[in-house]
């Protein structure tokens, strides 16, 4: 994973609660075997309708996007978050975030910041009103910034030790390789295991 | 000390706690299919690593499989992903049940048939809907494709223990009322949201007295809910479904002893409950584009409370006040991993008897698993679908999610036995409208949304 410390970006706002994983890639293409290329399908319904709003010419490039509470429900598709950092997009700001897409954010990269509902009010209303306005994410500060706000945000300390660092959450576990195999050595003994294929 | 079902559980399968970090869990069986692994698998491959338990992991292919007419029928990306799930199994030495074989299907109904899904066990896949597998006192939950490479690479997750939630359900379910009328209730009183954080344990005595199809239906709807998983603990009812399938275990009565074990503790406390008075449940339809957004079929379209709910009546072209029975319905979906086991099959084929369906309407039923299918063939229930205009397919995920041939066109709408009634879900620009599949069953004979307790009489 790449290491994240801080992102200065344009920030975008989609101002809608409970935006589920199909609407941030439909299911046509999750057929893809890589990890890359998603980015131009990125809402892909809501892009050919009109005026939608991340189609605004000052939202181009943006770096972070503020939306509302259960960002990422439904399926556990991480097409959704490869798809969020094809595009650019490294921060996304709400009031609450569906679990298993908060764990596929931790996991890629891509910074999940939970703010109280007002303060992402504000976000989005900035966003709104001065098209195009910065935000700085400091990961190490737990901070956000912009002209006129600052704010804080908690985050847990694994998890954002993990980020700081890029650490690979595989590597970090075969390191507990002796308690692995302590446990497999007293599992029950009529659990079921498959045969193999030969 | 008194513990909840969840937490024993969660205690059992602990490898290493240690403060401040998230704990390190044992995964009993990791299922996998062929959307979700390929990027999981190659990553493991330009890591030099191997899967570790081969033999604690099943592959299927199930979502993007056509349901008629074979592999060829897919796409030419589709059956790349196909190939690569071939190879991958093929390398790693893992068991998988593929496109003709007799033990492919859902992922989440193959796991529980083969008696693979058993009490005690934590269970992973990258699919949201593995709460499915609560329904036997598992802990079961659905990871992305990262975590499905961790699995891989470690048989183990790591995860921060979510709260306990309880939702206790009395009483006896009205007549025409289902598993699934249940779900929908309780994803309405909870929200979309109101689940995030929690595993919920379903209580009472009417969880009790169901089925372990309905039991399973209950408990893939939990993600729907926002929660972590969903369960039921193990009893009679979980022993006598499991006794005889090919995975049970075969020290049966040292593993039965250890189930009876699988009990919330009387005194334990929940972080949140939830009372349901099944007597007062209805059947339930959705109108809206997500699953907490229902009504009583004998109901009326809402007036919305918001911009949300504006958007989704736009969505669903529906008006506030229209009566539900009087909404329309193009196709008629009775499948899915929610319901697509042959109780619902059943059940969908005691209102179908005898009728036929609406002729500006095309129904579909898709059995959850090669197994249910022939198992459906084996007492007719073929021969009632077809006979009143369904068409019968082979299994798979197929119009639950549309990655298959099987999709909604642009403002068709769907009378459907899956989960999701998202935005473009079935198909973009297709209207979803959830319920169970008497329900469904009802609606393709009369053409729009009915209550199938008015069909019966």
């Amino acid at each position: 994973m790449t290491p994240f410390s801080r992102v200065t970006g344009v920030v975008a706002p989609l101002d809608r609660s409970n935006v589920d994983t199909d609407q941030i890639i439909p299911k046509q293409f999750l057929k893809r075997i890589e990890r890359s290329g998603f980015g131009p399908y990125l809402f892909y319904d809501w892009r050919r309708t009109k005026d939608f709003v991340l189609d605004r010419p000052e939202y181009r490039g943006a770096g972070i996007l503020v939306t509302g509470a259960n960002f990422g429900c439904g399926s556990s598709r991480e097409h959704a978050t490869w798809a969020l950092l094809d595009a650019g997009f490294r921060v996304v700001i709400a009031p609450s975030f569906a679990d298993i897409f908060l764990s596929n954010c931790l996991r890629v990269g891509l910074l999940p910041v939970a703010l109280a509902e007002a303060d992402v009010r504000r976000l989005i209303e900035l966003a709104g009103s001065r098209p195009g306005a910065q935000l700085t994410v400091d990961l190490g500060t737990q901070s956000i910034h912009a002209p006129g706000i600052d704010l804080s945000f908690a985050i847990d300390p694994f998890w954002r030790d993990c980020l700081l660092n890029g650490w690979d959450e595989i590597t970090l576990t075969l390191k507990q390789e002796a308690e692995i195999a302590a446990f497999e050595a007293r599992r029950p003994d009529w659990l079921p295991a498959l045969t193999s294929p030969g | 000390m008194t513990l909840t079902l969840a937490q024993k559980l969660w205690d059992r399968h602990l490898v290493r706690r240690v403060p401040a970090e998230p704990d390190l869990l044992y995964v009993d069986l990791h299922l996998v299919h062929e959307v979700t692994s390929p990027q999981a698998f190659e990553s493991l491959r330009l890591n030099g690593r191997r899967v570790r338990r081969p033999d604690l992991t099943l592959a299927t292919m199930d979502h993007n499989v056509p349901t008629a007419g074979g592999r060829e029928r897919a796409d030419a990306i589709s059956q790349r992903q196909m190939q690569a799930l071939e190879e991958n199994c093929a390398r790693e030495g893992i068991v998988l049940y593929g496109i003709g074989s007799p033990r492919q299907g859902i992922v989440h109904v193959i796991g529980p048939e083969l008696g693979l899904t058993q009490p005690g066990m934590l269970i992973a896949c990258g699919d949201s809907h593995t709460s499915t597998h609560g329904a036997f006192g598992a802990l079961a939950f659905g990871i992305g494709t990262s975590e499905v490479e961790h699995v891989l690479a470690t048989q183990c997750m790591r995860l921060f223990r979510p709260k306990d939630m309880a939702v206790t359900v009395d009483g006896s379910l009205p007549i025409g009322v289902t598993a699934k009328d249940l779900a929908l209730s309780v994803i309405g009183r909870l929200g979309v949201a109101g689940g995030q954080g929690y595993i919920v344990e379903y209580r009472g005595s009417t969880v009790r007295s169901l089925s372990m199809e309905a039991r399973m239906t209950v408990c893939n709807m939990t993600i729907e809910a926002g929660a972590r998983a969903g369960m039921v603990a193990p009893d009679e009812v979980t022993a006598s479904y499991l006794g005889g399938r090919p995975y049970a275990p075969s020290n049966w009565a040292q593993a039965r002893s250890d189930w009876d074990e699988l009990v919330t503790d009387p005194d334990a406390s929940f972080d949140r409950e939830l009372l349901i008075d099944a007597e007062e449940l209805e059947p339930y339809v959705t109108w809206g584009t997500n699953p907490g957004q229902s009504v009583p079929v004998t109901s009326r379209v809402p007036a919305p409370r918001g911009e949300a709910d504006e958007r989704a009546l736009a969505y669903m072209a529906l008006e506030p006040g229209q009566a539900i029975q009087e909404i329309s319905v193009d196709r008629v979906f009775i499948g899915s991993c929610t319901n697509a086991r042959l109780d619902d099959l059943r059940l969908a084929a005691s209102v179908i008897r005898g009728r036929r369906v609406h002729p500006k309407v095309r129904a579909m039923v898709v059995p959850g698993s090669a197994a249910v299918k022939r198992a459906a063939e084996g007492e007719g229930l073929d021969v009632v679908f077809r006979g009143a205009g369904f068409e019968w397919r082979d299994a798979g995920c197929s119009m639950c999610l549309g990655m298959n041939p099987d999709i909604l066109a642009p403002g068709q709408r769907c009378a459907s036995t899956s989960n999701r009634n998202f935005e473009g879900r079935q198909g973009s620009g297709g209207r979803t409208h959830l319920l169970s599949p008497p329900m469904a069953a009802a609606a393709a004979i009369a053409g729009h949304l009915v209550d199938v307790r008015e069909m019966a009489s």
